[in-house]
């Protein structure tokens, strides 16, 4: 099945230069300078890969990779030679994680403490849906009850209906 | 059902006013430390030019307490907060030891303790700043305080006013002392 499919390795190639360019293009702001970067391309690319999911601590809401600031220059810098050292993404990203905390992480993990985080968008699409519900309900509900609301002059007319043979 | 749809925006008033009332006065931009009841880290540091003690981490590892200060020349609530420096090394009984953290000129730190005074037990150089990395430093000044086992107890992010010492850091140096 998967070998029908598989791409000679020379549309992989145009296909992964594609998306580096474009990657590229997508991010003008460049925090990375060239002398902090990895000459192995494939651990440079992962190197951005871990900086874009970690916090700046200086500024906070800027990912190291983004960021000026010097402990930025330094983390990215950090994260490199973990890589160089054979380290795997995960555990580049645990070595800073033991020393900043679960904060650095923009991603934040699933854990007791961030429960409430990861479950309010569900919470709110089920209030969001109880609430449509009920709208329906209330509309279904007065919709049956208005035909009540006769006049005096409609209620005669729909007794002398249903009455038989006008009684 | 409408007098709990009236109910709803009270609620939520109250709730949210509660959460910002108690965030009232908290500085926002402190991160909890993941290192707080963890070893210091393994590190050792080398003097400033002209002196012959740096520090490491067998120096937090004394059996006493100890205290941790980074500090910068270039860095200027440092220069606001060295008064209290002085007076923790003075008060508390412990021994304060200062991180030099980066400095573009080795020279700098010197000059620095020159002008206002040194009262570091001693002071080790973190050029790089990888030392700071492994405290989790993210801005300077920082201090931390260490138990008599080398773990990490306190960590204080920004300058120490006079409040700080006295409230928080000098009780909570007491009480490790205590055990």
């Amino acid at each position: 099945m998967m070998r029908l499919f598989r791409p000679n390795r020379s549309i992989w190639l145009a296909m992964l230069a594609v998306v580096v360019t474009l990657s590229f293009y997508a991010r003008p702001a460049f925090a990375v300078n060239p002398d902090e970067m990895l000459s192995d391309p494939v651990l440079e690319q992962r190197a951005r890969t871990i900086s874009e999911e970690l916090r700046c601590l200086v500024c906070q809401n800027q990912s190291i990779d983004d960021s000026d600031a010097d402990l930025a220059h330094d983390l990215r810098v950090l994260v490199r030679e973990r890589l160089l050292a054979g380290d795997s993404n995960q555990q580049a990203i645990d070595y800073i994680v033991a020393r900043y905390g679960d904060y650095v992480l923009l991603n934040p993990p699933l854990k007791p403490d961030t429960y409430i985080l990861w479950a309010s968008p569900f919470i709110l699409l089920i209030l969001a849906a109880l609430a449509v519900v009920g709208f329906y309900r209330r509309k279904k509900r007065d919709g049956r009850t208005t035909p009540a609301n006769l006049t005096d002059q409609e209620r005669k007319r729909l007794d002398e209906i249903l009455s038989p043979s006008g009684e | 059902m409408r007098f709990w749809i009236a109910v709803i925006p009270l609620v939520l008033f109250a709730a949210l006013a509660g959460i910002f009332l108690t965030n009232i006065g908290k500085d926002q931009s402190v991160i909890p430390s993941a290192l707080i009841g963890k070893p210091a880290p393994e590190f050792s540091l080398p003097p400033l030019p002209g002196r012959d003690k740096g520090i490491s981490r067998a120096d937090l590892t004394q059996g006493h307490v100890s205290v941790v200060n980074v500090f910068a020349s270039w860095c200027v609530p440092c220069r606001a907060e060295h008064p209290m420096i002085k007076r923790l090394a003075a008060e508390a009984g412990v021994p304060v030891y200062g991180l030099n953290y980066k400095e573009k000129d080795p020279q700098d730190g010197v000059n620095w303790l020159d002008e206002l005074g040194d009262p570091y037990t001693a002071v080790g150089m973190d050029i790089s700043g990888r030392t700071g990395i492994d405290f989790g430093v993210y801005g300077v000044p920082e201090t931390f305080i260490i138990d008599g086992d080398g773990k990490i107890a306190y960590k204080q992010v920004g300058p120490i006013d006079a409040e700080t010492l006295e409230k928080v850091l000098l009780p909570k140096i007491r009480e490790l002392k205590k055990g």
